[in-house]
């Protein structure tokens, strides 16, 4: 029986991988390293097995076989192949195995790098991913198994259960209840796997950062090491926030791209302290400051990553009772104290070895300035984590729900969001180690002109809602300031080296990708900042219900309902496609086709926009109602959403500049031999 | 433990059965629209069905939520309105009947305060912690001369910054 394979398998995994964890702890003891090499084995047998595992599921799942409770679950015989293969990661129970295999092929990855000049870190490294993905397991094989089966009684109900009860035959389904509609859209498919890629390649930075406090080996070799580890797991989490966001703005048809929803915000966190950690290393590598902090907020992008997982894996969003009657919540929370605990207690344990090696020296240097960056991006991640739990707690204590829906965050973290904007625009140009006001100022002055001139522009578009005219000067200062750095940085080359202008603006990025990189990530924020601002303040709706030929009019814009269809497809669905004509000031400017999917398998409805698109504004439609006959009218809403094209572009920008900024060094060992106390050499020529 | 249970369950139940009552007339995929009262237009029933939230579809406001039982709620909104309520008087008709998970964020009372004092509470006191540990470690800019600070090169002092800065990656 397949599902048996594949259940063998994952218990094999699960005891490797604790074996495997054992095996280091006891190397590390006796100090012998035949069984520190024989924990690194373990850990590459564990993506075999899990792969084993993962690749059941696909098949049992490609091949109907519904006797599985989970492919009940989550296929139908009407669902494409893709569909099928990608329900791997549709339903509770295979996500979790899609995060174990994830785990345990990064995990496999990282034990494959070179080790000779860490080898002190490998036992830890091995330790911290083996238990987490034995945590991880230990969920499948006890708590949400994907390889339970249906069973009918000798009394004729229907049970699951992994063996075969007593008396009881194999219950096959003729057909499932296929993948909920809202997930069968390409942005949804892969939106799932980037996100679990960002939250398992955050273990391992993590790994190693325990692995440094437990060896004592607290210089920044630890964040050297995983560096790139950090770069690229918060590419994945970005890229995954903005597909999701993506997704919401295509299907969900309310207009939006993020609502504040505690799924969204689950995985949001990690991505507020992967940000402010990916800031704060930059002091210690270059000052040798902040070691302590740079540790703690390791260990919470770890243990929000498991939160993350926790918030959207058990049920605790829905209400606390779903979370105390399923056994994987109270596991979940277990996990996440005892990491918390012990990882902190290491911490404690190596304080005063983390000592600064610098002192600052200014209030206005830039690491006083990335110091305060973190500051607002743990503002935001307060209002964040009180905004998911506080209902949790409400429920708990007074039995009564309550709601924190986006007016709560938009209103708290909007000024922390401006005060990181206006960081990007300022910090740039302060200096490391001592910046006064006078040479801050003197280097400001440009941009800062240059940001006028726009903010001029911007009044005479007409625009005089303050708060979009104060975020539309901050969005021109930090380009302003931006784009000035690579000038004046291409500029000094010019002059130093005699390059040709591209020349220099090339070479100098590509030796400090990493900043200039940066600088990217910064300009994509502004691009998206500009089109958040746009559709935020600027949006525009309105719904009415209009005979066919007869029009609906938003400021500018207008359309006429020319016709609608009703239909069934062959793969489940009911569709109801209307046909509208928009007229942009009296023209004609197109044709959409908003339209209501019925699924009548999971009996779900399905809002698909017509949009049309321009960097100006989406004008989006959609079909709310109508009735049978389609003469006697419909009912569309339209919304206007002004500049909202900048955000979907400057997510590309953004993606660019991580993509610049983790790019591979030629040579990576020569590349990361730390420098920080070298003397001054002058530079080659 | 009794007094910790949520009325949930019965306001889940109460609700489905208005549900039902209302959504007898019509069944299937193309549901007809109730005939509106005069004068009540949908912007202005969105108006107030964007500041409220069933208790069924978590964290989806009213005025986009595609599910039967909130256009049920969309168009109770209407006959409310249609009957001269205003529209504080319907919010607070649905805080009645279903409590106040229905609002768009807490209503400032009780419990409540907690989840607007704790942030603002804990950044400042984050913003404290940062300001005495920049004190701490402030030095007068004359000691600032440490080992590292370029003293041939460039002569341009941006140029020799930025120099400096790339080499220490």
């Amino acid at each position: 029986m397949v599902a048996n394979l594949g259940y063998g398998a994952l218990v094999i995994a699960f005891l490797i991988s604790l074996y495997g964890a054992g095996a280091a702890l006891y190397g590390v003891r006796k100090n012998d390293p035949a069984w520190i090499d024989s924990a690194r084995n373990a850990m590459l047998l564990t993506f075999p097995l899990v792969s084993l595992a993962a690749l059941t599921i696909i098949y049992l799942l490609v091949t109907n076989h519904y006797e599985v409770e989970y492919v009940t679950s989550v296929t139908s015989n009407s669902m494409p192949f893709y569909l099928k293969v990608t329900a791997l990661w549709g339903g509770q129970a295979g996500s979790l195995i899609f995060w174990s295999w994830l785990m345990s092929a990064f995990a496999s990855a990282v034990t494959l790098r070179k080790w000779e000049r860490d080898r002190e870190f490998l036992p830890w490294v091995i330790v911290v991913s083996l238990v987490t993905l034995a945590f991880f397991l230990s969920l499948s094989i006890f708590i949400e198994n994907p390889f339970v089966r249906l069973w009918q009684t000798g009394t004729g109900s229907v049970v699951s259960a992994m063996l075969q009860p007593a008396g009881a035959v194999s219950f096959v389904p003729a057909d499932g209840s296929g993948l909920n509609p809202l997930l069968r859209h390409p942005g949804m498919i892969i939106h799932p796997p980037l996100l679990y890629l960002g939250f398992v390649s955050f273990v391992i930075p993590y790994a190693f950062a325990i692995a440094a406090l437990v060896t004592g080996r607290t210089d920044d070799r630890w964040i050297r090491l995983t560096r790139r580890w950090s770069l690229v797991a918060w590419l994945f989490l970005s890229l995954g926030l903005l597909l999701g966001g993506r997704w919401a703005y295509d299907v969900l048809g309310w207009g939006g791209y993020w609502g504040w929803d505690p799924v969204e915000i689950a995985a949001f966190m990690p991505w507020l302290t992967g940000t402010a950690f990916l800031h704060s290393v930059m002091i210690q590598e270059k000052r040798g400051m902040l070691k302590h902090w740079n540790m703690i907020l390791v260990i919470l992008t770890y243990d929000l990553v498991i939160f993350g997982t926790f918030l959207t894996r058990s049920g605790v969003l829905s209400s606390v009772h779903a979370f105390a009657q399923s056994a994987i919540g109270p596991v979940f929370f277990g996990f996440i104290g005892l990491t918390f605990i012990v990882s902190l207690s290491l911490l404690l344990r190596r304080w005063n070895e983390l000592k600064s090696e610098a002192q600052m020296t200014s209030m206005l240097s830039r690491e006083a300035l990335f110091l305060l960056n973190n500051l607002l991006f743990m503002g935001i991640l307060v209002v964040c984590f009180w905004g998911v739990l506080f209902p949790l707690i409400s429920e708990l204590f007074t039995g009564q729900k309550v709601t924190v829906g986006p007016p709560f965050y938009e209103r708290a973290t909007a000024p922390l969001f401006g005060g990181l904007l206006l960081l990007m625009g300022v910090a740039p140009l302060a200096a490391w180690r001592h910046s006064t006001a006078k040479t801050l100022g003197r280097s400001m002055w440009k941009p800062f002109i240059a940001s006028l001139v726009v903010l001029a522009f911007v009044l005479l578009t007409g625009v005089r809602n303050p708060i979009a005219l104060l975020g539309f000067w901050l969005c021109a200062f930090v380009a302003a300031v931006t784009l000035y750095e690579f000038w004046r940085g291409a500029q000094a080359r010019h002059h130093t080296r005699a390059e040709s202008l591209p020349l220099a603006l090339w070479r100098l990025a590509g030796r400090n990708r990493r900043r200039y990189g940066g600088y990217v990530i910064h300009l994509g924020v502004v691009l998206m900042a500009i089109g958040i601002i746009g559709i935020e303040l600027f949006q525009s709706e309105t719904q009415g219900t209009i005979p066919q030929g007869n029009q609906l009019t938003l400021g500018d814009y207008s359309i006429t309902f020319d016709s609608l269809a009703n239909f069934d497809t062959n793969d489940g669905r009911n569709v109801a496609r209307a046909v509208v004509s928009v007229f942009k000031d009296g023209q004609y400017v197109g044709e959409l086709h908003p339209r209501r999917d019925y699924y009548y398998e999971s009996q779900q409805p399905m809002t698909i926009p017509g949009v049309r698109s321009s960097w100006e504004d989406d004008f989006y439609v959609l079909l709310v109602d109508w009735q049978p006959v389609s003469t006697q009218g419909a009912t569309f809403k339209i919304y206007h959403n002004p500049l909202v094209n900048w955000l979907w572009l400057g997510g590309f920008v953004f993606i660019l500049g991580t993509l610049v900024a983790a790019w591979p060094d030629r040579d990576p060992e020569t590349a990361r031999v730390p420098v920080r106390r070298t003397a001054y050499k002058p530079a080659e020529a | 433990m009794k007094s910790l249970r949520s009325p949930l369950p019965l306001l889940l139940a109460l609700f489905l059965l208005a549900g039902l009552a209302v959504s007898l007339g019509s069944s299937g995929p193309a549901q007809a629209q109730q005939s509106t009262p005069p004068g009540v237009t949908d912007d202005q029933v969105n108006a107030v069905a964007k500041q409220l939230y069933c208790p069924v579809c978590e964290n989806i406001p009213l005025d986009v939520c595609p599910t039967t039982a909130c256009a049920q709620w969309r168009a109770l909104i209407k006959e409310k309105l249609g009957q001269g309520w205003s529209e504080a008087q319907i919010k607070d008709y649905f805080v009645a009947q279903y409590g106040d998970r229905v609002l768009a964020s807490p209503p400032a009372r009780g419990l409540n305060w907690l989840v607007y004092l704790i942030p603002p509470v804990i950044l400042t006191i984050g913003a404290f912690i940062l300001y005495r540990a920049l004190r701490s470690w402030k030095q007068p800019p004359s000691s600032a001369g440490e080992p590292g600070q370029p003293v041939t090169g460039p002569t341009d002092p941006y140029a020799a910054r930025l120099e400096e800065e790339l080499r220490r990656r």
